[in-house]
């Protein structure tokens, strides 16, 4: 008797070790996704408002008319939102967005959660995929497409968002198929960022807006100095890179039939132009691949002269001591300038679409956070104010900021298809062949479109 | 283990079993046989899958990434292999004298086993770096231009294999020091007797008594190497331009870049079966070599 008594405690106590060690390892599992929790949260946050639901009707009636909308369904919602553009700099200013949109909306609590932009994708997918959503995220223009025909997101058309908030273009970006499953947050483009002294030194005038590919590369003949280790210019050769240089070339990277074309003249043109330079007037491969952040390091340490980059280089470079200013980039046979868009989007399956869509249209038009964003230089906000972008015209350096704007006048979109990533690779591979291995820019086009065409559904 | 007392027994035994089993099931067991539904099906994590049944592995067979990826990485077997064999036995039999400091010296060579594999990578990378590495300085002061190494098409699996090989030395080196010193002294003695010469008594005495453990290894060594990727993660990313795509690194890219979990999974069962062929035939082929004692 005494025996068994021992082994049933005995066996009490295995199962105590035992459910330590399964909670041990569950637990590395959720300290990776914390994400997880945030919509765990939104699960319980439903499960009570249906609770609720009948005794908040005894109150509705009481509510003024505008509340009442809000407070139709029922009590506090906490709502997720996934982002990649606030983390590390920003996050107290989406922090004031945050807490100015729930004093509005007392009903409604918005939880952050953030990752880098390098593995935002990666936890996103997985979210996704394990039916753990966040209600709502951030999206680019280039992944949006991917997310909206695999019907992870929610329509926005009839959520009462106003379309004439947003700047067109934008809008129009995150519209797919009639339906907008987005609303711009945020954009930017990129410019020649422009090292005022160096062109001083040479002697030669400044870039202008009429500039061509041949002016700049006279310019930076006359500006490289080896010896000096100074480069005239610095344009990375890469998938954007490529499909601006098409379009400034009158190119189109798919053709009538939708099918990949950018192994056109033009095409071949654009892929010469991006993969002659590296080596000569600008730095080689190599060496922007060999060390991080290389460019950005060269042109603060003033040893280059032109640099094809985004407007987000502006505060970095305004501490940096460097002359600089900025002008809408050279063009080919046309102007054609990229613009980078990122939009906040609802997951289809939230269980709050009206709040979702709500926190949304807040954090992409309402007021406070165009002027949050304005006065912490984060990306500009995509709405079509231009009043609005008056204070942030008035920051200098750079002296000719309304490039940014003037930019605006001949956009390229990226070409978008739904398995983007492999495409860009593909484009990438084909430039870097045509640098590395001297694989003549048609071959390597050829290659690519062959490549390209067999993602196409 | 009959009647009730037996199962009593086993009861107790799979309760002590069950931490270790229950995350082996959860984490390992259960996730590969996932890998194998989701091998049939096409699914970018975000859509619900769509089952296509053999179709990923029909694509896999005219997949011209994938063949230069499995190429790649038997390229890197066939350099790090032999290499890492080699050092590491010669490493054990000169650390298997009595040596002064010979113990700081075993800690030393097995360092770089216990450094993880991104902080090694990384420090190969720099180590290499084409311009500014010391590798390149290095060989600059006699007169030579270094390779552009991990930049460069033809040395970017090399780098990777000059990696691997310094990392891993120390582990083979261990085994086979462990294997060396259950070589009883007795043997080594009455082949000296005999008169054989060191050379001899390494050929034909401690080479054969350590085959077992230079089987262990070799066959840990293949598993490992053909699942080769936080090295060319952090080395090269499979560049440049894609030459030195390895099997994981592509399924990892499938999976996570590209949305494509389906074919990823193929892959990765593609890989399992060649990891076991190879094992297999390993198991089947060590009777004619391997002597155990």
């Amino acid at each position: 008797m005494n025996r068994r008594t021992v082994t049933r405690s005995s066996y009490a106590g295995i199962l105590a070790m035992l459910a330590l060690a399964v909670g041990a390892c569950s637990s590395t599992k959720s300290s990776t996704d914390t994400t997880a929790a945030a919509s765990a949260e939104t699960t319980v946050a439903a499960a009570t408002e249906t609770t609720g639901a009948p005794t908040e009707t005894t109150i509705a009636p009481a509510a003024p008319a505008t509340t009442a909308a809000a407070a139709a369904t029922g009590d506090k919602v906490t709502l997720s939102y996934f982002t990649f553009s606030a983390a590390p700099d920003h996050l107290k200013d989406l922090d004031a967005i945050v807490k100015a949109f729930e004093a509005k909306n007392p009903n409604i609590s918005i939880d952050v959660k953030t990752a880098a932009y390098a593995d935002y994708f990666t936890a996103l997918q997985t979210q996704v995929a394990g039916k753990n959503a966040p209600d709502t995220f951030e999206l680019n223009y280039e992944n949006s497409v991917t997310y909206a025909r695999s019907g992870a997101l929610l329509d926005l058309t009839d959520k009462g968002i106003d379309p004439a908030r947003y700047y067109p273009l934008a809008l129009k970006g995150f519209n797919d198929g009639g339906k907008q499953y987005g609303l711009p947050a945020t954009f930017s483009d990129v410019v020649l960022i422009y090292n005022k002294t160096l062109f001083d030194k040479a002697g030669i005038s400044y870039p202008t807006a009429a500039w061509t590919w041949k002016d700049e590369q006279a310019a930076a003949e006359k500006l490289t100095d080896l010896k000096a280790g100074v480069y005239g210019h610095l344009q990375p050769v890469s998938f954007f890179e490529f499909y601006k240089a098409l379009a400034q070339s009158g190119g189109q990277f798919f053709g009538a039939d939708a099918k990949a074309a950018f192994n056109s003249a033009e095409g071949i043109e654009a892929a010469t132009w991006l993969t002659s330079k590296p080596g000569k007037t600008m730095p080689s491969l190599t060496d922007i691949a060999g060390t991080p952040d290389f460019d950005t390091a060269l042109f603060k340490s003033g040893k280059l002269a032109m640099w094809h980059n985004g407007i987000w280089q502006f505060s970095g470079l305004k501490d940096s001591g460097v002359d600089f200013d900025v002008v809408v980039e050279p063009g080919n046979k046309v102007k054609a300038n990229a613009v980078f868009m990122n939009a906040a989007v609802a997951s289809a399956t939230t269980a709050h679409p009206v709040e979702a869509a709500k926190w949304i249209a807040f954090l992409t038009g309402s007021q406070t956070t165009v002027e949050t964003r304005l006065a912490s230089s984060w990306e500009l906000p995509a709405v079509n104010d231009s009043a609005a972008f008056a204070a942030y015209l008035a920051v200098k350096p750079p002296a000719n900021r309304k490039a940014v704007f003037e930019a605006l006048d001949n956009v390229a979109l990226p070409p978008v298809i739904e398995r983007q990533q492999e495409m860009q690779d593909i484009v990438g591979k084909a430039l870097e062949s045509i640098v590395s291995d001297g694989v003549s820019a048609k071959d390597a086009l050829d290659r690519a479109v062959t490549e390209v065409n067999a993602l196409l559904p | 283990m009959v009647g009730a007392k037996g199962w009593r027994k086993a009861g107790i035994i799979s309760v002590f079993l069950a931490p270790s089993l229950v995350c082996l099931l959860a984490f390992s067991l259960g996730p590969m046989i996932a890998t194998a539904w989701v091998s049939a099906h096409e699914w970018n994590l975000i859509r619900a899958p769509h089952f296509v049944g053999f179709g990923n592995y029909r694509e896999l067979l005219h997949d011209e990434k994938f063949q230069r990826a499995l190429t790649n990485t038997v390229y890197y077997l066939a350099g790090y292999l032999p290499l890492v064999m080699i050092g590491g036995l010669a490493l054990a039999l000169l650390l298997n004298k009595r040596v002064r400091f010979v113990g700081l010296f075993r800690a030393l060579y097995f360092l770089p086993v216990v450094t993880s594999w991104v902080v090694v990578s990384l420090l190969w990378k720099w180590l290499l770096h084409p311009k500014d590495g010391v590798v390149n300085w290095a060989l600059s002061m006699f007169g030579i231009h270094g390779p552009g190494w991990w930049t460069s098409r033809t040395w970017a699996i090399p780098s990777v294999i000059l990696a691997s090989v310094w990392k891993d030395l120390g582990f083979v080196m261990v085994i086979l020091l462990a294997g060396l010193q259950a070589i009883p002294e007795t043997l080594q003695e009455a082949a000296l007797l005999d008169g054989a010469t060191s050379l001899q008594r390494l050929r034909l005495v401690t080479l054969p008594l350590l085959t077992p453990s230079l089987f262990f290894v070799i066959i840990i060594s293949l598993i490992n190497g053909f699942q080769v990727f936080d090295q060319v993660w952090v080395m090269t990313g499979g560049g440049p331009a894609g030459s030195s795509t390895v099997v994981v690194e592509q399924i990892v890219k499938n999976t996570f870049s590209y949305g494509r979990a389906g074919y990823a999974s193929a892959q990765s069962i593609v890989l399992f079966a060649v990891i076991l062929i190879i094992t297999a035939i390993q198991l089947r082929t060590q009777k004619r070599w391997v002597f155990y004692a």
